[in-house]
């Protein structure tokens, strides 16, 4: 039976289609293993090898994965809460009451968008911590670590965007405090919060303005940056000390 | 053999630029200049210049509508209408700390804001909380109609009253 499923998982990947799609092919040796992950656009991000200890819990609680995790979902969740939704004034409210009460799994998804959103601040936090505590922000890893600061304003930001629009009382009045903060910036304060809300009140322009911030411009920076902030943790040695590039080449 | 002043400069003579130094500095000034022309471009493209939000002007209408010595909000507009013994004057009702509106307590004849616990007295001034300005008095007169119009776009500095 085993033998048989074998066989079976082997004839697909030495079939054509397969192998057009995965380059590397299949195979027992430690190359074609290396392969897989160095030709897949999304796996050459990472270490073509990782040590075992780098993959014991204890190494990083899986905080850094934990965040993604709960990125990958608000990005999902995010999508499919877009499809019953408009930015416009009043009938974000109402969408967001729709998809409380009328939509199926409306209400599961918002609030799984909600508390993954939570979720993913706090894990940034906790990820900070682990990171700063094993003391992994020192040379060579100090780009990435402001990388990672970097990644920690974008979330809060996307949380804050977030926060107007669902267009209620907290909504409203969460972000009039929080532009009044944005506008206690010495001399350009003022004018920063009317490009921030497109007027002088939180009004439809600020709540198409927080949507397009929340919607496409934080995630797509999100992405990014999360992309050099993958890669630069192989380029800068794993996780553990002493084995980057530059160290190595200092030996 | 004078000089030819025609003659080109040997190009690595140390004042003279090469080719290659003239064209770096060409590429990087004109990527310069267009991104002080984006800048000025995103700047100009994000503020809007027709605002579609409710005029200034409140129209509070006519003065006998407000009892004597008496405190009204209009929470749409975010104002006072204080009518005291001698004539009127407008209050805007939005918190000087960070925008919350306030809400007027009759029992206590103060104004106080929800969100962070500034207390005014009905003339606006502060009592208590972490606002840093009395609430601003709102340029108020008289319509040709007889009607109280308050503009809340403007804040007087000297305290006024309309008497009727």
């Amino acid at each position: 039976m085993a033998n048989t499923v074998d066989n079976l998982i082997n004839q697909v990947r030495e079939n054509r289609i397969w192998r057009s799609i995965f380059r590397g092919g299949s195979g027992e040796s430690n190359l074609r293993r290396s392969l897989v992950v160095q030709q897949n656009v999304f796996l050459h991000l990472f270490s073509i090898k990782s040590r075992k200890r780098v993959l014991e819990f204890s190494a990083t609680w899986y905080l850094g994965a934990l965040t993604f995790g709960t990125f990958l979902i608000l990005v999902i969740t995010g999508i499919l809460l877009m499809l019953y939704y408009h930015p416009s004034v009043p009938q974000a409210y109402a969408d967001m009451k729709d998809l409380q009460y009328v939509v199926s799994s409306g209400v599961f998804l918002r609030n799984l968008h909600r508390w993954s959103a939570h979720a993913m601040v706090f894990l940034v936090f906790a990820h900070m911590f682990k990171v700063f505590y094993r003391g992994a922000y020192r040379t060579p890893r100090e780009f990435n670590w402001i990388i990672g600061v970097v990644l920690l304003l974008v979330t809060l930001l996307l949380s804050y965007t977030g926060y107007l629009l669902p267009w209620d009382q907290l909504a409203y009045w969460a972000v009039t405090v929080g532009s009044n903060i944005a506008s206690a910036v010495p001399l350009i304060g003022a004018k920063m919060r009317f490009l921030m809300l497109g007027g002088t009140a939180v009004n439809a322009n600020a709540l198409l303005r927080f949507y397009v911030l929340h919607c496409v411009i934080l995630p797509v920076t999100a992405v990014v940056l999360i992309a050099v902030h993958f890669w630069r943790i192989r380029k800068d040695g794993g996780i553990y000390p002493g084995e980057s590039d530059a160290e190595v080449s200092n030996k | 053999m004078a000089e030819d002043p025609k003659r080109a400069p040997a190009p690595d003579s140390p004042e003279e630029m090469s080719r290659r130094k003239f064209f770096v500095k060409v590429g990087v000034g004109s990527a310069a200049v267009a991104a002080l022309g984006t800048a000025a471009f995103a700047y100009q493209y994000l503020s809007p210049n027709v605002l579609y939000e409710p005029s200034p002007i409140v129209d509070a209408g006519k003065p006998d509508r407000y009892a004597p010595d008496s405190v009204t909000m209009d929470p749409q507009n975010a104002i006072y209408v204080v009518r005291t013994g001698e004539g009127f004057f407008a209050l805007s009702a939005i918190c000087t700390h960070l925008g919350c509106l306030t809400a007027y307590k009759p029992d206590l004849g103060i104004i106080a804001c929800p969100c962070h616990g500034s207390k005014f007295n009905k003339d606006g001034v502060k009592i208590e909380g972490p606002a840093p300005r009395p609430l601003p008095w709102l340029r108020m007169w008289l319509s040709d109609d007889g009607n109280l119009l308050v503009d809340r776009s403007n804040a007087i500095a000297i305290k006024q009253l309309v008497r009727v």
